[in-house]
């Protein structure tokens, strides 16, 4: 398949520039042990904070009691919400602007929340102190379902909150309310389902963790820690602890190799700022790291949104309108990472991959006494629910009017001449081609004869499914007109280096956590300026060194620090344009470049390489020019990028067991030019594999009580090799028109894309005997009960 | 707590610490002989992440005791490679892109090397059923079959070089 930009690659392969399958830089050193992830780092006088955590949902504290864990050998102390509440640093704002407790002084909220922290000199030491503390607790009755926790007689959650009279967060709005119900009013046929989008975890195998090393003489701090977005991060503990003198210069912030982050590292959980005060209040270096326990049950959770959603449509099956009504279940705080004036995320992106007419979305968030979070698990903010259910409620009209599903898609398609497409809910789509898609993707799997054995199974009394779904993604957040997090523009940045000897060192705003930034960021910079990538080091993370940037999530790292490499890189090119003229001696104009060597127009053999400008940058410049070879670009993307794709998804179902098997999965993406076709490969791999768990296997529940019943990779299924299918995956190429290398951004379109693929496929193996919806994740109980019910069992 | 002197042999070399009992082998490899390569994902025996070779079986390192490997051979990612470079697991893992963020890739190696001790020339099943108590969440499994499969496929070709 296509799997190069549009005219395959323009570099050779010794520069290495977009369109290379380069082998990765960064996996020498993982291949060989010699990673350098947060719990490989060790300080002298190290200690160990491990973290007491509520046992009950919902209560109040009536008394902790450290006297036993500090008579344990090497425990140095013990601290609670009071002792910070002396700094008043017991609290947090969240980055959506909400607030949590960083230790409670009165009040647990929800299970497995930080009661008080133990410091140690060895981490067997600090959990036998974990061990002895005693903590008395008064519990309340918790409010665990959502939908009871809007009733009028539902407890307040957070008295702390000022002029907060129930549990209502905010309510959100997009679309032409009373336009979208006049076409629900006349239209020919309106379907609807109800649906939820489970809480799930993100589950990186490497959980979260820190190693704070204040020192008291120079009253600075420096953090290691797991974070995607170092730079944020060092502003908000300058917010949090500038009153105690942790001003920003005297902060730098670490982010090393991460083991996976998915968002899940994007938030500032309570651990770290714990591990911080200890370390200002001992003086000594304090590591925290937690157990895969406690990352399940504390850590920030994704998704939860029930929605409600009914299509308009006529009675051919054309889509008029859409309406949505969702409830987000947010925990006890709103501790997502959205941008500020999206508190929705991207949802109004919910219309999809279809023209029609109007369009209504409308979200209540709430408090529970469950983890905060709502955090973007490889997802643009909320796209994930919004595309789950766009593409679960199109198959049921599909099935309303009788139509096939990838039929029904392809008349309802925004057509390739339509773009840059305003969609009814605001966004202006760049560019798309979404019959391409679909046609490569019905190709590869061969559609036509999987109806046909899939008829002839049904004859036989086989359950066999088919699953289509062809999602719009929108990321690459964002314009600075409308993106912010807590007011921070949601640029990005580059800056490139030449050195004399014509290699570079280019560092980023972003923060890699496996996507390979340290090859294609290398490819970048070698497609603009012709330098090989080989020579080309990036570095990312250390905000003292790299420039100020928004971090790595919702796919943001290509559509905007990407750029900003472009941008710098053409900089640092047209300076050597004018070197090259100097060194030639002849004018700008008289110069032809081809990756890597300007040469005289007409006499190709007067020629300079790269790497002679860059010698001359500090050796042979031009009358009046600035010495050296470095440039800075910070990147506001002029718009959001708008990848899309294809995915059909071919299932079989056991009626003995109701276990779901995925025969195939075909996925064909658009993600514009792509960089380096390996790894865009391996992104949707991965990307399909996280969207195979919670279409199958994964959720995050808890009982009555508040009591996580998912807390440990017993119970919380993350998909083995055996589960999980070989990926097929094959390429349109759309390029974005807006983007300086026409590129998308590709990390989390198949998370999207995959669960409505895999829910399609089997409420199609079930839809001749009345099923027009499943609930993810697809577990093989529920599917058996639904055979029970229809009596097809065995 | 009772102290207890543990020798172990990694990657050849013989290492004597005196431990205590509930010291977990991941422990004594990280922490005391400073191999941080095999990592800790889990703590349940369920990721995989800290998986070395205790006398040529893979074992996940975060439930056993020290004191249970004493006197064994120990194998971990460090002692892959040799002075000819990376072995053709490590190779094919690169090569096949097999490895994101590499987490659990130290884990991975040392399953697929020991698989490919046993079986010269796994199937896709073989490999699958393997490494199905090392949880991958980037790679989506699909390159590291590949990269057992080019492991598996250049060690034969080089052993059918070195008859000729």
């Amino acid at each position: 398949m296509a799997a190069e930009t549009s005219n395959g690659p323009r570099t050779s392969a010794k520069i290495c520039g977009m369109g290379h399958s380069m082998k990765r830089k960064e996996d020498p050193r993982f291949l060989q042990g010699k990673g350098n992830y947060i719990d490989d780092h060790t300080l002298p006088g190290m200690l160990w904070l491990d973290i007491v955590r509520s046992p009950i949902a919902y209560g109040k504290i009536v008394n902790i009691d450290a006297s036993k864990a500090l008579e344990v050998d090497g425990v140095l102390a013990v601290l609670t919400g009071k002792d910070l509440e002396a700094y008043n640093l017991h609290w947090m704002p969240t980055l959506m602007s909400d607030t949590q407790m960083v230790l409670p002084t009165d009040t647990v909220m929800y299970q497995s929340q930080e009661v008080a922290g133990v410091i140690a000199t060895s981490r067997y030491a600090a959990a036998d102190g974990v061990a002895a503390v005693e903590v008395e607790y008064e519990p309340m009755t918790p409010v665990i379902d959502p939908f009871k926790a809007l009733e009028t007689d539902a407890p307040v959650l957070r008295t702390d909150k000022e002029g907060q009279e129930d549990n209502r967060i905010w309510h959100w709005e997009a679309g032409d309310k009373e336009a979208t119900d006049r076409i629900f009013d006349e239209a020919d046929v309106v379907v609807r389902e109800k649906m939820h989008v489970p809480r799930i975890h993100v589950a990186s195998i490497e959980t979260c963790g820190c190693l704070a090393d204040f020192n008291p003489v120079e009253g600075h701090l420096t953090v290691y820690m797991t974070t995607q977005a170092p730079h944020a991060i060092r502003t908000v503990l300058a917010l949090v602890a500038g009153h105690v003198g942790l001003s920003e210069e005297k902060i730098r912030v670490v982010s090393p190799d991460i083991g996976g982050g998915f968002g899940g590292k994007v938030p500032v959980y309570p651990g770290y700022v714990i591990a911080i005060a200890a370390s200002v209040v001992l003086g000594k270096p304090v590591k925290w790291i937690e157990d895969r326990m406690e990352n399940l049950q504390a850590d920030s959770f994704a998704r939860d949104y029930h929605m409600d959603a009914e299509i308009a449509a006529d009675s051919s099956g054309k889509i008029r309108a859409l309406r949505i009504k969702t409830l987000a279940d947010h925990g006890y705080s709103d501790a997502q990472a959205a941008p500020s004036k999206f508190p929705a995320g991207l949802f109004s992106i919910c219309t999809g991959s279809y023209d029609m007419e109007q369009a209504y979305a409308e979200v209540d968030a709430v408090y529970t006494n469950k983890p905060p979070g709502g955090v973007a698990y490889r997802c643009s903010f909320r796209v994930t629910e919004a595309v789950h259910c766009m593409e679960r409620i199109v198959d049921t009209l599909a099935h309303k009017v009788g139509k096939d599903p990838a039929t029904l898609r392809e008349e309802n398609f925004i057509p390739k001449e339509a773009f840059p497409y305003h969609s009814p809910l605001g966004w202006e789509y760049d560019s798309g081609d979404y019959q391409a898609a679909m046609d490569m993707a019905k190709e590869m799997i061969g559609y036509d004869d999987l109806r046909r054995e899939q008829a002839e199974k049904r004859e036989r009394g086989e359950l066999m499914g088919i699953g289509v779904c062809s999602f719009t993604e929108v990321l690459g957040a964002g314009p600075s007109k409308d993106f912010d997090i807590l007011g921070i523009k949601m640029f990005d940045s580059a800056e490139v280096r030449v050195h004399p000897t014509g290699k570079a060192i280019a560092r980023f705003g972003t923060k890699s956590q496996g996507q390979g930034h340290e090859t294609t960021y290398a490819q970048i910079i070698a497609e603009e300026l012709g330098l090989p990538a080989a020579h080309v080091q990036v570095e990312e993370g250390d905000t003292d060194t790299a420039p100020y940037g928004l971090g790595t999530y919702a796919s943001r790292s290509t559509p905007t620090a990407g750029a900003a490499g472009v941008m710098a890189a053409r900089k640092l090119r047209d300076k050597a344009r004018k070197i090259a003229a100097h060194l030639l001696e002849v004018g700008e104009e008289d110069l032809e470049w081809e990756p890597g060597t300007f040469s005289v127009k007409g006499a190709p053999d007067k020629s300079v390489t790269i790497q002679d400008c860059a010698f001359a940058a500090y050796t042979n410049l031009p009358e009046g020019m600035e010495p050296g070879m470095e440039a800075t670009n910070y990147y506001d993307p002029p718009n959001l990028t708008f990848p899309f794709g294809t995915y059909i998804c071919v299932v079989d179902i056991d009626r003995g067991t109701g276990e779901v098997t995925v025969r195939r999965f075909v996925a064909v993406d658009d993600c514009g030019n792509i960089i380096n076709p390996m790894i865009v490969q391996g992104q949707i791999h991965g990307g399909l594999t996280q969207g195979l768990g919670p279409a199958l296997f994964e959720e995050m529940t808890y009982d009555e009580d508040g009591n996580n019943l998912a807390g440990s990779f017993m119970d919380y299924l993350v998909p083995t090799a055996v589960e999980t299918p070989a990926w097929e995956t094959g390429h349109t190429v759309t390029p974005s028109p807006h983007h300086p290398l026409g590129a998308k951004g590709v990390g989390e379109s198949a998370t999207v894309g995959a669960p409505p693929a895999i829910a399609n496929a089997v409420v199609d193996a079930l839809a001749h005997l009345g099923v027009t919806h499943m609930e993810i994740p697809i577990r093989p109980d529920r599917v058996w009960e639904v055979l029970r019910e229809k009596g097809v069992a065995i | 707590m009772a102290r207890h002197n543990v020798t172990v042999t990694v990657n050849g070399e013989a290492h004597s610490r005196e431990v205590d009992s509930r010291l977990l082998l991941v422990h004594l490899i990280r922490d005391e002989l400073a191999l941080t390569g095999t990592h800790i994902g889990c703590d349940t025996t369920h990721c995989g992440a800290c998986t070395v070779l205790v006398d040529g079986v893979p074992t996940k390192s975060c439930t056993v005791l020290a004191v249970q490997a004493d006197g064994a051979e120990i194998g971990t990612v460090e002692g892959l490679a040799d002075a000819n470079g990376m072995s053709a697991l490590q190779e094919g893992f690169m090569q096949e892109h097999g490895l994101q963020c590499g987490f659990c890739t130290p884990g991975m190696l040392m399953t697929g090397t020991a698989l490919l001790a046993a079986n010269a020339n796994p199937s896709e099943a073989e490999i699958r059923e393997a490494i199905s108590g090392n949880l991958c969440r980037c790679t989506g499994y699909v390159n590291i079959v590949k990269a057992v499969q080019y492991a598996a496929a250049k060690t034969a070709a080089d052993g059918a070089g070195e008859d000729n």
